[in-house]
């Protein structure tokens, strides 16, 4: 089908690229305003941005002079809501195990006398 | 009773890969139990509301698996090999019959945490980014192609 979700997966696992995203959270910003925290250049934070925009995380803008770069929140979502999805199940599953375990934990059953004498 | 860490999952960027870590308060041995013993093991592999029949079971290095798990009336056949069974791990095939030719190759280990705990690290491989990609897509009521069609449509920009 496509290979976006893996683009997303990849893009992701950079901690620069986590820390853009995070920060794109709250506003849209320009290129500039993204490499200030970081002791990187301009070029290093665009080469990010590009991995980004090429997993289709976030998309450049321009309005009147201003060009900045912002989230496709929904893209975000849709990935982590997946991934979220399956850690539940996986999470249910597990809980299904712990008492299974703690079953496994009690002392073993004494037959009774009634068992016996069957 | 303290709460036990929930379960902690990693889709790996390089390698089609889903990592998963879970603690539990038991000892390895009861772990390796849990995952070998096929009447335990149908207990609660679920997931829930599915009935599950262990059909082949034969859990020792070399030996073979088979269940079908019955949801809604619907009967969803799972099998693979049992490669190495340990001490302390299992490594194993995992195939959903509806998907024949995909096989996930599965490792799980029983990390000994002391005092009575611990950690389950299972790793599934699957043979593509899109055989994973689907595992993790599968629990999603759009199904797999839906959700791959929204995504493909939000990463190309057009309105959904």
């Amino acid at each position: 089908m496509t290979a976006s979700l893996d683009h997303a997966f990849a893009a992701l696992a950079d901690p620069t690229r986590r820390d853009i995203v995070a920060r794109l959270a709250t506003a849209d910003a320009t290129v500039g305003e993204l490499a200030e925290p970081y002791e990187m250049s301009v070029q290093a934070i665009s080469k990010h941005l590009r991995v980004l925009e090429r997993a289709g995380l976030v998309s450049k803008t321009r309005d009147a002079q201003r060009r900045s770069v912002h989230l496709e929140a929904d893209v975000f979502d849709l990935m982590t809501k997946w991934i979220e999805r399956y850690r539940k199940e996986a999470e249910a599953r597990y809980q299904r195990l712990d008492a299974v375990l703690a079953a496994m934990n009690q002392p073993a059953h004494q037959p009774t006398r009634e068992e016996h004498a069957s | 009773m303290s709460t036990m860490t929930e379960t902690t999952i990693t889709a790996d960027p390089t390698v089609p890969m889903i990592r998963m870590s879970r603690d539990f308060r038991a000892t390895p041995a009861q772990l390796l139990r849990a995952h070998t013993d096929p009447e335990l093991y149908a207990r609660w592999v679920g997931p829930d509301r599915t009935v599950t029949q262990i059909i082949v079971w034969d859990a020792r290095s070399g030996g073979e698996w088979r269940y079908v798990s019955t949801l809604d009336g619907q009967e969803f056949g799972f099998r693979g090999c049992f490669h190495t069974v340990g001490g302390d791990h299992i490594v194993q095939t995992f195939t959903f019959e509806g998907m024949a030719d995909d096989v996930a190759l599965e490792t799980l280990r029983f990390e000994d945490l002391g005092d009575g705990r611990t950690r389950l690290h299972a790793t599934s491989l699957c043979d593509s980014f899109e055989a994973r990609d689907g595992w993790l897509a599968s629990g999603m009521e759009t199904g797999v192609n839906e959700g791959y069609a929204k995504l493909q449509a939000l990463v190309d920009g057009d309105d959904v």
